[in-house]
């Protein structure tokens, strides 16, 4: 506890200097150091520690660090698993991928929330009385515990360092923007604030960060979107009327645009989205931060309404900011202004930005500085969840389950815990500075198509197939991780536009390699199943009546901790 | 052994099972087939989604998109609001019936 107080004190005093060093760097530049945006951020910090220093204080055992000590209910946990979904790239990059092409927007919008119904009605009940900290508590309950933990800790690691990458990276460059900080302190800044929520605070401190965060970014998309539609009379017809007449696509804006050309590539992208959704590590953990079964397909209700209702804030934010943001000079870059004649495609700082400036036009500076804020703290957040999901698989399912075959002492399974989220905070800032120049927005594809071909195939076998077996699992398990990750690599986003190859000579034509990544994840492990006369499938077979009576009574599931 | 044997043969149990897996893999069915159909309008007739309602500038493809996302949100609380009122009560019965 002393060692977290002096934490808290070094980070509160380095935070105005870390302020005032960026004052002086941009001093001389024209974008101006935003004081009101530090000042709420700082205050944000602040209060996150507070909240970190009470979880603490109540964080002793492993059910604790892992799962909140099963004590958070329904509601918080929808809006903390909500609060994981809406990250910086869903906020920013929704709302900019609508500024640029309008009605696509939506498209990866209504993709990205389709997940979650599957999720309520297949797995939230059954993860929460089938598990205990991680999904592989699920995926080995009667399989083979060493393999098929081994199968999972390699999925859910694979797909945390790509999405982590992925969020570091777009952190340090928002930061540099909207702060004025160097790419390198912004980068180091997130990983060092999210070492100290996980490794003090656990799943308690990271699921109110997380949910503190949802409320903030809930309330500035609503009032952001608000605005929007109060210029125009409440009138969405007048809103688009005048989006269409100023953007340089005109009318196209209103209908699917070139985003989505070959059909099957569309099928491909759809299936990652909405499978990956569920296979995605650091949501399936939330299930057992709640007491029971009832909570745990409740919060999964109201995480559908606030990510659906976010969806939409997003593509009215995105229409505005067309209206309000490509007409104004003050947001937008003269010289490309002059060169391109486009509003759009001359917005200061990228795309990404679009929401943010939004913010300045809308609510002015202050309200730009409380939109920045929730930006930062957004990434902080879903960073934080991340390394706990990391973290859990490498300490429960690899230490204790592995390492130690499951007599590992709880004292050191939380030891591991806490070093294997320093480890991973130390390699995030390490690969967010190396990665800084590179193109990553394939990362979070990759993660998704991870999740949909190797997690979610051997979850929702597990659970509702008799004839899974250890083998069918493992090999299954691989092939689909394995196919992602090559389809990833030889599909044109990485082939030609990050390593440069000439333009359509991707040997895969697929943007995203779920269709026959997932196809040949549940090829492989029906096939594997089927063929296996090995003594283990006898009894990874028989197990299947105790596992289904418990996954749909929840008889001997894991009972809530909290004190 | 026999405990669960005795949870199989438990009516309740038969029906919590029968009844929770058939709405769960309809709704996820209907999800399913909503979504991918979105998908192929967008992928097959995106003229048909740039269609405009009446004589303005809003076109179809606005409302269709917004109902998948509000479909989402009501199937989800539909499955809620049957398991909430009927299958934790079957759960509750067999949990008491079956305590040894």
């Amino acid at each position: 506890m002393k060692k977290f107080s002096w934490l808290v004190v070094v980070l509160l005093a380095g935070m105005p200097t870390l302020a005032l060093a960026a004052g002086t760097i941009d001093g001389g530049s024209k974008q101006a150091t935003n004081w009101s945006a530090i000042g709420m951020f700082i205050g944000f910090v602040a209060l996150t520690l507070v909240i970190t220093y009470w979880a603490a204080k109540r964080t002793a055992s492993a059910a604790d660090f892992y799962s909140a000590g099963g004590g958070i209910t329904g509601f918080q946990n929808g809006l903390a698993i909500a609060g994981d979904y809406m990250s910086a790239a869903s906020f920013l990059g929704i709302s900019g991928l609508v500024y640029t092409s309008g009605y696509d927007g939506l498209i990866y919008s209504v993709g990205w929330l389709v997940g979650w119904p599957i999720v309520t009605f297949l797995i939230a009940e059954q993860l929460r009385n089938l598990g205990k900290f991680t999904f592989a508590d699920v995926t080995s309950f009667r399989l083979g515990q060493t393999d098929i933990r081994i199968l999972a800790a390699c999925g859910s690691l694979v797909t945390v360092a790509f999405y982590l990458i992925a969020q570091m990276v777009g952190a340090g460059k928002l930061i540099q923007l909207l702060f004025g900080l160097d790419y390198w302190i912004a980068v180091v800044l997130v990983g060092g604030l999210m070492m100290i929520y996980v490794t003090f605070g656990g799943m308690k401190a990271t699921t109110w960060v997380q949910i503190i965060k949802a409320v903030l970014l809930l309330s500035g998309a609503t009032f952001m979107a608000g605005a929007v539609l109060y210029k125009f009379g409440f009138s969405p017809e007048a809103l688009f009327a005048k989006a269409t007449e100023v953007h340089p696509k005109k009318i196209a804006i209103m209908e699917p645009g070139s985003l989505i050309s070959n059909p099957l590539s569309a099928i491909s992208l759809g299936l990652a989205l909405m499978f990956g959704t569920a296979g995605l590590p650091h949501i399936l953990m939330r299930f057992f931060t709640v007491k029971d079964a009832q909570a745990a397909r409740k919060s999964v209700f109201y995480a559908t309404g606030f990510i659906g209702y976010f969806y939409i804030l997003t593509f009215i934010i995105g229409f505005g900011a067309i209206t309000l943001v490509s007409t104004d000079a003050a947001f937008l870059d003269g010289a490309i202004l002059e060169k391109t004649k486009s509003g759009i495609a001359a917005i200061k700082g990228g795309s990404n930005m679009a929401a943010i400036h939004l913010a300045n036009a809308v609510g002015g500076n202050l309200f730009l500085g409380f939109i920045s804020a929730v930006a930062f703290a957004t990434i902080l957040a879903v960073v934080s969840g991340l390394a706990l999901a990391g973290a859990s698989s490498i300490s429960h399912d690899l230490y204790s389950m592995v390492i130690k075959g499951g007599t590992a002492n709880e004292q050191d399974e939380i030891r591991v815990s806490k070093i294997a989220t320093l480890v991973l905070g130390v390699l995030a800032i390490f690969l967010g500075i190396v990665f800084e120049n590179q193109n990553v927005a394939f990362m979070v594809g990759l993660a998704f198509a991870i999740a949909a071909s190797c997690n979610f195939p051997v979850l929702v076998m597990s659970i509702f197939w008799r004839g899974l077996t250890t083998r069918g699992a493992l090999i299954g398990g691989f092939l689909g991780l394995v196919s992602a990750v090559v389809g990833v690599v030889l599909s044109p986003a990485v082939w030609e536009v990050t390593l440069g190859y000439a333009k359509g000579s991707a040997p895969i034509k697929l943007d995203n390699p779920a269709l026959f990544s997932m196809a040949l994840a549940f090829a492989g492990i029906w096939l594997f199943s089927v063929l296996d006369r090995s003594k283990r499938a006898a009894v990874d077979r028989e197990g299947f009546d105790a596992q289904y009576i418990r996954s749909q009574t929840g008889i001997g599931a894991a009972a809530a901790t909290t004190h | 052994m026999s405990n669960l044997a005795r949870i199989e043969r438990d009516p309740n149990y038969q029906e919590l099972v029968r009844r929770r897996s058939s709405l769960g893999w309809m709704l996820s069915l209907i999800m399913l087939v909503v979504y991918f159909g979105f998908i192929l309008l967008v992928a097959y007739a995106p003229k048909f989604l740039g269609i405009p309602l009446g004589s303005g500038v809003t076109t179809i493809g606005i409302p269709i998109g917004l109902s998948v996302i509000v479909l989402a949100f009501v199937l989800t609380g539909l499955y809620v609001r049957q398991a909430n009122s009927s299958y934790d009560v079957l759960v509750r019965k067999i949990v008491e019936e079956n305590r040894s």
